[in-house]
């Protein structure tokens, strides 16, 4: 992996040789119902994947037992080689991934400093005792500088969204997680959001888990895994996606 | 105009121990949606702890100021017992309310028993057993197949443990006897003394002055409630707190030990009831059952005020603290003297107990209009 500039410092480099996350023979029930079904997934580092499927498939499911939310019933998840089995939320946030959830989850009645300064909880020292957000965040979400002592819950869907993401940002991991960033959101500020986070995979080189349902987003993975019912149907390179599976996956 | 004030200063140190006394309650409750009903019991320990540390300073040149260091070992001693009682107890019940109220009134019965008989006999007692027991415990934890083996090692520990134990301090109080045995506090009550300068009080109009000790709660409160305030909004762990109460999940996912924030909580949730109990015990007498008559009524003012918001249970601490004392003492007699029917109504109910049954049919009439209480917190649900 190369650094094309500096502008994003300090992210951890991929050097060993394992995927970075390997999901195998996953199932998930919520209660008794069966949600997810022997799923098997893998995201080389440095790639960015993309999950699609239509609504209520299980997609949601996956992020949140990645995230160690939800605990599976069988399978394993290995992040770098390193099972993650048993490792509660917080463990493995430290661990690198860095997750932006469905609905975004931007903390109402802290202010966008605060928000932004629990993204470091994720690195060892913790938010102890920064003060100040890197000029690196600004540089990817402009609106943000502008509004750092307005209250998270005050943001509009497009801004909580960029709050997000770059408060998973703050924490420099290796495996970024989205879950339907451009969910609900105008066009403009969904380019933005793209934009940022193509710049991100670029500059970094960390790996990308994404949850998309806009075509134009979806194309601009390496890799896609389509999902039905709770398994994964499909999977392939985004560039030879064709209009059968999107037709069948996105709700275009 | 003298009623009016005898009322508000009278209200005010009623509502000041109120809130000191549901200020730990009320952080506790707004994390974790768990009310602790050992709370009073922590209330009761912090003010036998300032009768032990007033005793052990009575003729050192200390003693005119043993009140600071009562305050700082009450916070300690009851914040500690938080913490066991936290990851002893109830982080095992986090989303079960009723059983996490079941399990902490077990606690505060035992509290309460626990203070009435301890002893040296007693102490030593559990001082082998725990030695003993868990001493076991972290020399098995060092064997390989430990989680194999641990269910039958607790089965056997425990009885073998607690037979030495007993057998020690049964041998011990034959040789030593009364000094031994004889508890600390008994089931009397014990007397906290002022120290010189609380004593006496500030006249505020003819004929009513209000106590030194009274304004000192009132003091002590709003530095309590400034601390609190500071620590959480300044501090790194502060902020960790104010997140993990708001979204919990996210505030995981984002790297923040929760276990931590529930644990370190708890703990200075406790240690205020500490502070609290230091308080209570320059008005008055103090007994094994003092933290029953604070339960309910710091119940009462985190109930009203509303989960998560500390301005809410100050407010709910003030009208409830001025109108329990408005009723009680029939302040505003003089001012419904034209209406003989009014003034009986009010004689009637001035007493404390009859203000009471005023203050909690108001607040049962007051939930039914706003069952979230004073300040809801839109958003949030308390067993997320
Ligand atoms: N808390 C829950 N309890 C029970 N069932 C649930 C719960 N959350 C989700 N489900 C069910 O699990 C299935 C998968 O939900 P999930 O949220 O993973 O879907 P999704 O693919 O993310 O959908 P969307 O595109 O709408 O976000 C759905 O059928 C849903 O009804
Ligand atoms: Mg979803």
């Amino acid at each position: 992996m190369t650094q094309t500039n500096g502008a994003i410092a300090d992210f951890p480099a991929n050097t060993d040789g394992h995927s970075m996350l390997d999901i195998s023979n996953l199932n998930v029930y919520y209660g008794e119902s069966h949600i997810l079904r022997n799923v098997d997934m893998s995201i080389e580092p440095g790639k960015m994947v993309c999950l699609i499927g239509r609504n209520g498939v299980g997609k949601t499911t996956l992020m949140k037992t990645i995230m160690g939310l939800l605990v599976p019933r069988s399978g394993s998840i290995r992040l770098q080689g390193k099972e993650l089995r048993g490792l509660p939320p917080d463990r493995r946030a430290k661990l690198g991934i860095g997750y932006v959830p469905q609905g975004r989850e931007v903390i109402p009645r802290l202010t966008i400093k605060e928000n932004l300064l629990l993204g470091l909880e994720a690195l060892p020292k913790g938010a102890a005792k920064a003060k100040e957000i890197p000029e690196d965040i600004f540089e990817l979400f402009p609106v943000l500088k502008t509004m750092l002592n307005r209250m998270g819950g005050d943001l509009s869907g497009g801004q909580q969204q960029q709050l997000a993401i770059a408060r998973a940002i703050m924490g420099r991991p290796r495996l970024l997680v989205l879950d339907e960033p451009t969910e609900g959101i105008q066009p403009s500020i969904i380019l933005e959001i793209e934009a940022a986070v193509k710049k991100i995979v670029r500059e970094t080189g960390i790996s990308v888990l994404l949850v998309e349902q806009h075509l134009h987003f979806v194309r601009q993975a390496d890799w896609y895994y389509a999902m039905q019912k709770g398994s994964i149907v499909a999977s392939g390179a985004t560039s030879g996606l064709s209009k059968d599976v999107i037709q069948e996956f996105l709700a275009v | 105009m003298t009623p009016i004030l005898e009322s508000l200063f009278g209200g005010l140190s009623i509502a000041s121990v109120l809130l000191l006394a549901a200020l730990g309650l009320a952080i506790i409750f707004g994390l974790m949606g768990v009310i602790n009903m050992a709370h009073g019991e922590f209330m009761m320990l912090g003010a036998y702890t300032t009768f032990v540390v007033q005793n052990a300073l009575k003729k050192t040149p200390l003693s005119d100021i043993y009140i600071l260091f009562a305050l700082i070992a009450a916070f300690i001693v009851t914040a500690l017992l938080g913490l066991i009682l936290e990851r002893g107890v109830v982080r095992y019940l986090y989303g079960r309310p009723l059983e996490t109220l079941l399990a902490t009134w077990g606690v505060s019965l035992i509290l309460q028993q626990f203070i009435r008989s301890v002893s040296w006999q007693l102490m030593l007692g559990i001082a082998i057993f725990s030695a003993l027991f868990f001493g076991a415990l972290w020399f098995a934890g060092k064997r390989l197949d430990f989680e194999r083996i641990r269910s039958w090692l607790i089965a056997i520990a425990i009885p073998i443990s607690a037979a030495i134990a007993w057998f020690v301090c049964d041998i011990l109080a034959k040789i030593y006897k009364l000094p031994f045995t004889k508890p600390w506090f008994g089931t009397q009550g014990v007397d906290v003394t002022a120290p010189r300068w609380l004593r006496g009080g500030l006249p505020i109009v003819e004929g009513y002055q209000l106590p030194y000790t009274r304004l000192f709660i009132i003091f002590l409160t709003v530095v309590c409630i400034a601390g609190i305030y500071w620590f959480l909004n300044n501090t790194p762990w502060g902020l960790r707190i104010r997140a993990v109460t708001q979204n919990r999940n996210m505030s995981a996912c984002l790297g923040i030990p929760t276990q931590k924030v529930d644990a370190l909580t708890f703990a200075i949730g406790s240690g205020l009831a500490g502070i609290a109990g230091c308080a209570v015990s320059l008005l008055g007498s103090v007994s094994s059952n003092i933290g029953q008559q604070y339960i309910v009524d710091t119940f009462m003012v985190v109930v009203v005020g509303g989960v998560g918001k500390l301005v809410g249970s100050i407010v709910a601490a003030i009208s409830i603290g001025l109108l329990n004392y408005v009723v009680a003492s029939n302040a505003l007699k003089p001012l419904i003297s034209f209406s003989p029917q009014l003034t009986a109504i009010a004689d009637f109910f001035a007493s404390g107990p009859m203000a009471k049954v005023v203050v909690f049919a108001l607040i049962v009439l007051f939930l039914q209009i706003r069952p979230a209480g004073l300040f809801p917190q839109k958003g949030r649900t308390v067993d997320a």
